[in-house]
């Protein structure tokens, strides 16, 4: 009888039966993204202060870096962030026309950071301060050269959004894409943070 | 062609229906200003403390340095990423502590077991010895 009875009773279920692929996922996992860009920065880092006062009988910190450009540098990734801020403001209304304008202005911020640290390594390595000079110059070139290569291709996806936008609107997927950006962006200025903090002004002080 | 240029009302009806659920992931103007506000004046105090030489103790300028750094990415996660407890059900709160974790002990561990490598295991160098060099 018992067994009749198993036979014949409701099939439990072991699968879930709501829907647990929230729309909006894409914000959670660009977020996890960022937080693994977050450990290459950290392990940079980390290198960078093992290393940063191994001069090899080279410059130091306080021969090399300027730090009116760094201060200029700095703005410019300041301004940048307030003005995607704004691009975003703009794309909440609906505005395509606004949030281009904002969009290039913080291209153009992005740029002029790009410059400025271009034209530092370019003077640095004139001077004859080459990443193969000393530990702390391998370890500078290596930590700042990395986040300089973030901002690049962060222009390069804001490029390729400004298009996007201009030929598409501001439709839902172009959306999504800009606030995923936008992440990114205010993320490499709170990496920023920690190199003037660290490299920059640490190094000068001494 | 309508359905590749959308109208101005499709648009924003469409991202209303998408929204729903983290409207407080947005920024408003007045929330981007602040934190513009204060992340310039955060920047702008560590700067004039090293180049306009205001602290004479080393140590007092660092510290001044790390903690003003520490104030202002907090500014940047709260007004510009727009952190939160409840984002995305508090995972982002979650993935974040968890990189804060991994993070300070990356930093701390290799700061801490180099450091004590330098110091047990290499020999200081006088100048006495530094004659003597092959």
């Amino acid at each position: 009888m018992s067994e009749i009875n198993t036979q014949t009773a409701e099939k439990p279920e072991f699968y879930l039966t709501e829907d647990h692929h929230p729309e909006n996922s894409t914000n959670l996992g660009f977020w996890l993204y960022l937080m693994s860009d977050c450990l290459i920065f950290a392990v940079l880092f980390a290198t960078y202060a093992v290393l940063g006062r191994n001069y090899a009988a080279g410059p130091s910190p306080a021969d090399l870096f300027d730090l009116k450009l760094v201060a200029i540098n700095t703005a410019m990734l300041l301004f940048s962030s307030i003005t995607y801020g704004f691009a975003m403001l703009q794309m909440e209304r609906g505005a395509k026309q606004e949030t281009l304008f904002w969009l290039g202005i913080t291209g153009l911020f992005g740029l002029a950071f790009l410059g400025l640290e271009l034209y530092e390594f370019y003077h640095l390595i004139h001077e004859g301060a080459t990443p193969q000079r000393s530990a702390f110059l391998s370890a500078f070139f290596t930590l700042v050269g990395t986040h300089g290569l973030h901002v690049t291709f962060g222009i390069i996806w804001l490029i390729t959004l400004m298009v996007q936008v201009s030929k598409r609107g501001l439709i839902p997927e172009n959306r999504r894409r800009l606030m995923c950006l936008s992440m990114f962006w205010h993320f490499l200025d709170v990496v920023w943070i920690g190199v003037f903090s660290v490299v920059y002004l640490m190094g000068v002080v001494g | 062609m309508s359905s590749n240029a959308p109208s101005h009302e499709d648009a924003h009806d469409a991202h209303h229906a998408h929204s729903h659920g983290h409207e407080a992931s947005h920024g408003s103007l007045k929330s981007y200003v602040i934190g513009f506000v204060l992340s310039v004046i955060l920047t702008a105090i560590p700067f004039w403390l090293v180049m306009g030489e205001v602290i004479e103790s080393k140590a007092a300028l660092v510290a001044a340095i790390m903690i003003l750094g520490a104030i202002q990415i907090v500014v940047h996660m709260v007004y510009f990423l727009h952190m939160n407890t409840k984002s995305e059900g508090g995972w982002t709160m979650m993935a974040l502590i968890f990189t804060i974790v991994i993070v300070a002990i990356a930093l701390a561990g290799s700061l801490w077991v180099m450091y004590h490598l330098n110091t047990n295991m290499m020999p200081a160098m006088s100048p006495e010895m530094m004659r003597n060099l092959p």
